[in-house]
């Protein structure tokens, strides 16, 4: 099926979604997305920040959709013309959405340890405008533990559903989901259930903003601060294959390793996540790809950690060996 | 080849009769000397004498804290990141009950470092720091006789509940009307009391 999505064309095959045709053009066209989430079924058609305007049905019904579509739940059809960023209307409509979803959400990112990788703060830079425009008071909860390992900050929220989503399917019996509706909706447990499954650390993962956060984690470092290296282990629960977020040689965090889109490339086990945090424990394999425009950028450590690497590749083939470690 | 169009041929022709003298050229210099005594000195009698400093001069940090004696820093790390000179480093804790007349929000720095020798004054930590936390004062560091005496801690930095710093000069009048909006009321305290709907 051909589709041109901001005049770029591409043959996508049938039941793709907008979004993800968009995306396999590339960074430059895709929308945003803050509730989709392509591992997960299902899920997308909450937040609205992916809206675009379809300027052409299909070739069969060359007219255009009266509203805005959101594209992670619309399919392409043959022949569709989709305009994204180069429609001042869909611009500002999202602009709109970004203010709908500030709404709410708490100006503490000095205090979230979200900040730095939280999607929503990124919308919020590329979309939003400066200033608020809400005068009323924003809701307000009480931070809860979700068990030992997972923080719930309800006010920060943006109810993705993606954190439910993967409960269903990734772990085998959901015990959070939302209560109540609209403006009072929430994300809550059986009266504060404990969330007690290998795999249920991935909700921070999936957390487009920090609303859940790690506990173990809680406050320990900013995460500009921090080195995330790719590395793994021999898991017999998951695939083993994490990011290791270091600050000198402690291990203060580990989580599963994001593609291009921020979605976790495979789940991994609580074990990994909490239980494994010593450099030790892990076979490092080299620093995680971080993009330019990233504030973890700002520790410019990437390219001093390649030249460390390429050095130790270039001792190991000469057989270097430091002079204590000599026979 | 001559590099530049400046440079001087230097002559070894002889001295004139009067260049011989020597008298004359010596007064000349004398003169200029002499005319010293009777002009501005260009120097003050520091400390005794200071020289006036402007409202905005960019001294030694100080770290606020608000009205109710409780430290605006909430350890963000934007003035560590923002810093050039990589001066600043902190480390941050949670706030336990019974601490919020402490500490204004729910995570604070309980170590807070600014390396004096490093820092270069420029100003950048106080532009980004979002709390208004940190500014720059008309202090002058003081001087040390060892190298680590210049990495200032927060016994250092935070201002005395009695003694407070007066930052008031180097708020523009536009940051003070921006921080009246009703629009900003939702970054107050938060009281960690779960409100009814």
């Amino acid at each position: 099926m051909k589709v041109t999505i901001d005049g770029i064309e591409i043959d996508v095959p049938k039941g793709t979604t907008i979004l993800q045709a968009a995306r396999m053009i590339g960074p430059e066209v895709a929308p945003p997305a803050m509730c989709y989430y392509t591992k997960l079924k299902t899920s997308g058609g909450y937040c609205r920040t992916c809206i675009v305007r379809v300027a052409q049905g299909s070739t069969a019904n060359p007219n255009p959709m009266p509203k805005p579509v959101a594209s992670c739940r619309t399919e392409v059809m043959d022949g569709m013309v989709v305009e994204n960023y180069t429609n001042k209307d869909i611009v500002e409509a999202r602009k709109g959405v970004v203010e709908f979803l500030l709404m709410n959400h708490p100006l503490d990112c000095p205090v979230c340890d979200q900040a730095g990788e939280c999607k929503l703060q990124d919308l919020g830079y590329e979309n939003g405008s400066e200033k608020t425009r809400y005068e009323f008071k924003r809701r307000e909860y009480e931070v809860i533990d979700i068990g030992d390992k997972i923080k719930l900050h309800m006010t920060r929220c943006i109810l993705c559903y993606r954190c439910v989503k993967t409960a269903e399917q990734i772990t085998d019996g959901r015990v959070h989901g939302v209560i109540h509706r609209g403006d009072a909706a929430e994300i809550s447990t059986y009266i504060e259930n404990v969330i007690d499954n290998d795999f249920s650390g991935n909700v921070i993962d999936v957390c487009p903003v920090g609303a859940l956060t790690d506990r173990t984690f809680r406050f320990k470092q900013r995460v500009w601060f921090t080195k995330p290296v790719d590395a793994h282990r021999k898991c017999d629960k998951c695939c083993g294959k994490t990011r290791v977020w270091l600050k000198g040689d402690e291990v203060v965090r580990v989580t599963a390793r994001k593609d291009q889109w921020d979605e976790v490339e495979e789940f991994i086990c609580n074990s990994c996540r909490y239980d494994h945090k010593k450099t030790s424990d892990w076979v490092i394999e080299g620093p995680s790809p971080i993009q330019r425009n990233s504030v973890i950028s700002q520790n410019h450590y990437q390219n001093l950690n390649e030249l460390k690497l390429k050095l130790l590749k270039q001792q190991n083939a000469l057989g270097f060996m430091p002079i204590d470690k000599k026979p | 080849m001559k590099l530049t169009n400046r440079s001087k041929v230097v002559s070894n022709k002889e001295q004139s009769a009067m260049e011989k003298m020597y008298l004359p050229g010596i007064l000349k210099g004398m003169m200029i000397t002499g005319s010293h005594l009777f002009k501005r000195r260009a120097t003050v009698k520091y400390p005794d004498e200071l020289r006036p400093i402007a409202a905005v001069y960019r001294g030694q940090h100080v770290l606020k804290r608000d009205e109710n004696g409780a430290e605006r820093c909430t350890a963000c790390g934007l003035c560590a990141v923002a810093c050039p000179a990589e001066a600043i480093t902190m480390e941050s804790a949670e706030r336990k009950k019974g601490e919020e007349g402490l500490y204004r929000e729910e995570k604070y720095a309980s170590t807070y470092e600014i390396n004096m020798l490093r820092c270069i004054f420029c100003g950048l930590c106080e532009e980004a720091c979002p709390k208004e936390a940190i500014f720059l004062t008309d202090r002058i560091v003081d001087v040390e006789f060892e190298r680590e005496d210049f990495v200032y801690g927060k016994d250092k930095l935070v201002e005395k509940v009695d003694k407070r710093v007066d930052v008031t000069k180097r708020q523009t009048i536009e940051v003070a009307e921006f921080k009246k909006l009703p629009g900003l009321k939702h970054n107050q305290v938060f009281e960690g009391k779960k409100l009814k709907h």
